[in-house]
């Protein structure tokens, strides 16, 4: 399988303090894979420095061997990486099917076009991405009302707009109920079987990582510890180390 | 040498009352966020207070103590007063959008302007001279009067004292902390509500304090809360929002150098300071000690804005009715009815098009005005200068304050919130300043006159039908552009600027080329008003004309596309009625500060909740 994304000795400090410390990694096609740790070991951003909400101290990120290090979110974005957000980020002044659009009529490149109606404009596409997360009939729903599983999975439409070749998720499943983030999870896992899209994603949910994750990362205090499948990564010493400390279970953490 | 010398002494003692002042905004900024539009209005208040004081006080006291305790007891009453309108006007909106706590603070304006009429009357009144500091001291020289050296002596006291204040005190410490996490402050047992009110009520006295003090070198007039906003502004926007050493600097900077610009410049002193304003402002966007802020602090008001839709058959029907009878107006009417009418729809299109910016785009800008007034005064110069024809001088409004926006909106689409909000202001009034003081070219308040329209458009009633085409395509076209892409793009800019970037959109080219849009359209009413008054003068460009327009799209509701228009009917209405009471600034200002406080989604938003309770409308979504 050939690379989507390259991450070579990305770091940031900040006044001296190092959240991620050369971090260097690799995503391939069709793979999904997680990016895991304990709060503060630096998940999100390493996650900002990928698409350009921050700007790394140091080291390189490349799309399809293209180097994409410091473009802005909105540049990155054109070249296919799509992102969702810990805390989604959907207009809340639009209706659900008007949120796609708007992704549609940016990715077609008319922003800044005065004639047609916005409302108009590449519904039928539109739809047919409410179709693939299941919201054809909130379609016309004010997005300020939804239930927060819902605005997740508008929020993916809404992501895969632009048939990206590369999906950024922080932490997909925060904050929803455990069936909800089995449902979203798998959603996501048959588009990526489906389209052959990327997907990385940070996670806390144990379950849903090793339930979906074809590879799996840990990062540590801003150092990547382990990259492997997850069996490699269950039997690394290090991540028994930081993890279970005592000899916990996975399992036991979550629900800690 | 000495000429020299003894300028820099006057600037430094004009340093002190507008540090007082400056210090007493950026403290109320500092732990509150709220921009305080009338701390100018406490600053008057201190001087016709002063006045009063320093009238009575001398003979019980002496003269001596009869005078510097007036200046203490002012600062005082004035404090008092602010405590007042902390606890009554701003207390309900902390947690509302910058826009609501202007507009109340504009009402407050509004209200003292009258109170003050009421108390002292209308005529100016010569301020009362320091007793033992009559004389001048010779320095080189040059005679520096002995208050001035007083002054001086005294501003860096104030300084340290505030600073020791801020830095050294139990209640500085929780200053600070409110200023860094105000709901970590409540949370950990400190009564900010009472911390609020207090600094609040210190902000007005040292601009209570700054008003009085100015006494012996001026004296107290009904202008002064407005003349004294734009150097105030250009001070806290110049050391940085919240910072008194900033304040301090700047003062010093705006007030030596205006006394310069007096000698050296005449022509120019105003425009002067909003130059340097801009040159800090390219290298230090939000000003010499001030800290990037994050916007978005503010909370929401009200439901969120409910998806918007083109009109429906109702709609269509509604807006073709209304067109018919405006058409069909002339008929029937008296000249008097046709030229309020203009007037309305003038000022309909400039509502409209400040609410696109502020509404749609979620842009507070302060000072639309500049593009009305500039677009008046594009046409305005080039029919008197260059001789043009009306139709190409009239076409040539909308792009002058087009591309005058472009030049604005560099400088203040990098920043948002109230950073924007207070550096539109702030530029506006160096257009203002430009037309005021260039006189050689704009006038100045002598305006332009004789600016009338072709002859086929001359007379009460083509006029008429001409500002009703054009101010109904401008009004419609602004409408269409919401519901196109572009218009789309603005309101995901303003719902979530993340989310935007994240998909492909330039939030700030996006926000800019509206700013310009909605400058064009501004500019498009100015053409409309200047021929059909003939004349232009400088006030269509002062801070008043656009918090006109920022009432006018407050009330009739932010969150509604029909706002602007209606506000501006709505206005124009009840301004012709009140402006026949004696007092209708007072009235005025309660029945704002009423509106903000009541019914925040204004006319359009709260007639449509209302329709939704009585089942009359049917509601845009059920709540689950």
């Amino acid at each position: 399988m050939s690379e989507i994304l390259r991450v070579e000795n990305l770091a940031k400090s900040y006044d001296g303090f190092q959240a991620v410390k050369g971090v260097s990694f690799s995503v391939k096609a069709g793979e999904m894979k997680a990016l895991i740790g304990p709060n503060g070991a630096g998940k999100s951003t390493c996650f900002n420095m990928l698409m350009g909400q921050i700007k790394p101290s140091g080291g390189d990120v490349f799309l399809d061997g293209k180097r994409i290090t410091g473009l802005r979110p909105r540049q990155v974005w054109r070249r296919g990486v799509g992102r969702t957000f810990q805390i989604t980020g959907t207009y809340a002044s639009m209706t659900v099917i008007e949120n796609v659009q708007m992704a549609l009529i940016s990715h077609n490149h008319r922003i800044f076009s005065l004639l047609p109606r916005a409302r108009d404009l590449y519904r039928d596409e539109a739809m047919a991405l409410l179709d693939r997360v299941a919201m054809t009939a909130q379609a016309e729903r004010p997005c300020s009302v939804l239930a927060y599983g819902d605005l997740k999975r508008l929020e993916l439409a809404i992501a895969l707009a632009h048939k990206p070749r590369l999906l950024l998720m922080d932490e997909p499943t925060a904050g929803m109920a455990p069936s909800a983030r089995i449902a979203l999870m798998q959603l996501t896992a048959d588009i990526v079987a489906q389209e052959g899209v990327s997907v990385l994603f940070t996670e806390h949910d144990m379950d849903v990582v090793f339930t979906h994750a074809h590879h799996i990362m840990v990062l540590n205090r801003g150092e990547l510890i382990a990259d492997g499948n997850a069996a490699e990564v269950r039997a690394n010493p290090q991540v028994q180390e930081v993890y279970l400390g005592g000899g916990m279970l996975f399992k036991e953490i979550e629900n800690a | 040498m000495g000429f020299f010398f003894a300028q820099l002494l006057t600037g430094l003692s004009n340093a002190a009352g507008l540090f007082l002042v400056a210090s007493g905004l950026s403290l109320i900024f500092g732990v509150t966020r709220i921009v305080n539009f009338a701390h100018g209005s406490f600053y008057m208040l201190g001087a016709y207070f002063g006045v009063t004081l320093m009238g009575i006080l001398p003979d019980y006291l002496g003269s001596h103590v009869g005078f510097w305790g007036s200046i203490v007891l002012t600062g005082v009453i004035v404090g008092l007063v602010g405590a007042l309108v902390e606890i009554v006007v701003l207390r309900p909106i902390y947690r509302a959008p910058e826009l609501f706590q202007l507009v109340a603070t504009f009402g407050v304006i509004l209200m003292i302007q009258d109170l003050a009429l009421m108390s002292w009357g209308a005529e100016d009144i010569m301020g009362a001279r320091a007793p033992g500091l009559r004389g001048v001291f010779r320095i080189f020289g040059e005679p520096i009067p002995k208050y001035d050296i007083v002054l001086i002596c005294i501003t860096p006291f104030i300084l340290i004292a505030l600073w020791w204040l801020i830095a050294k005190t139990r209640l500085g410490i929780l200053v600070r902390a409110a200023t860094q996490d105000r709901e970590m402050v409540g949370a950990l047992g400190v009564n900010q509500r009472w911390l609020f009110t207090g600094v609040f009520a210190l902000g007005s006295a040292l601009a209570g304090w700054g008003g009085a003090l100015q006494l012996p070198k001026g004296g107290a007039d009904l202008l002064m809360d407005m003349n004294i906003i734009g150097p105030l502004f250009v001070v806290v926007v110049i050391g940085g929002m919240g910072s008194l050493p900033g304040a301090f600097i700047a003062s010093v900077i705006i007030s030596v150098l205006n006394v310069f610009g007096v000698t050296y410049m005449p022509q120019s002193t105003l425009v002067l300071m909003f130059v340097v304003m801009a040159i800090v402002l390219i290298f230090r966007p939000y000003g010499l000690l001030g800290k990037e802020e994050v916007a978005g602090e503010h909370g929401q008001v009200g439901a969120p804005e409910a998806p918007i839709r083109p009109f429906g058959r109702t709609g269509r029907l509604a807006v073709t009715g209304l067109l018919a009878v405006l058409a069909l107006l002339p008929l029937v009417s008296d000249p008097f009815l046709l030229v309020l009418m203009t007037d309305i729809i003038i000022f309909a299109l400039f509502a409209a098009s400040l609410h696109f910016i502020l509404g749609a785009g979620g842009l507070t800008s302060f000072g639309h005005a500049a593009f009305y007034g500039g677009g008046a005064y594009v046409a305005a110069l080039l029919v008197t200068y260059a001789k043009a024809p009306m139709e190409i001088a009239f076409i040539a409004a909308p792009i002058g304050a087009g591309m005058l926006a472009l030049v604005v909106g560099w400088f203040c689409i990098r920043l948002s919130g109230v950073y924007l909000a207070m550096l539109t202001l702030a530029f506006s009034q160096l257009v203002w300043s430009l037309a005021f003081q260039w006189r050689s070219v704009t006038r100045g308040d002598d305006g332009l006159i004789n600016i009338w329209p072709s002859d086929w458009l001359s007379g009460q009633v083509p006029y008429y039908y001409f500002t009703l085409v054009i101010g109904a395509a401008g009004i419609l076209f602004l409408r269409h552009v919401i519901h196109a892409p572009f218009g789309y793009a603005l309101r995901a800019a303003r719902d979530s600027a993340r989310q935007a970037e994240a998909t492909g959109i330039n939030v700030k080219r996006v926000q800019y080329l509206a700013f310009a849009l909605a400058g064009a359209l501004a500019g498009l009413a100015g053409g409309l008003f200047v021929f059909a008054k003939g004349s232009v003068f400088p006030t269509e460009l002062e801070i008043g004309k656009s918090f006109d327009a920022l009432i006018v799209v407050f009330l009739g509701g932010i969150k509604t596309l029909s706002g602007g228009v209606v506000g501006a009917a709505f206005m124009a209405t009840v301004e012709d009625w009140l402006t026949r009471m004696e007092y209708w600034r007072l009235m005025l200002g309660m029945l704002i500060i009423a509106v903000v406080i009541l019914a925040p989604e204004g006319i359009v938003g709260s007639a449509r909740r209302l329709g939704e309770r009585l089942g009359l409308i049917k509601r845009a979504e059920a709540e689950e």
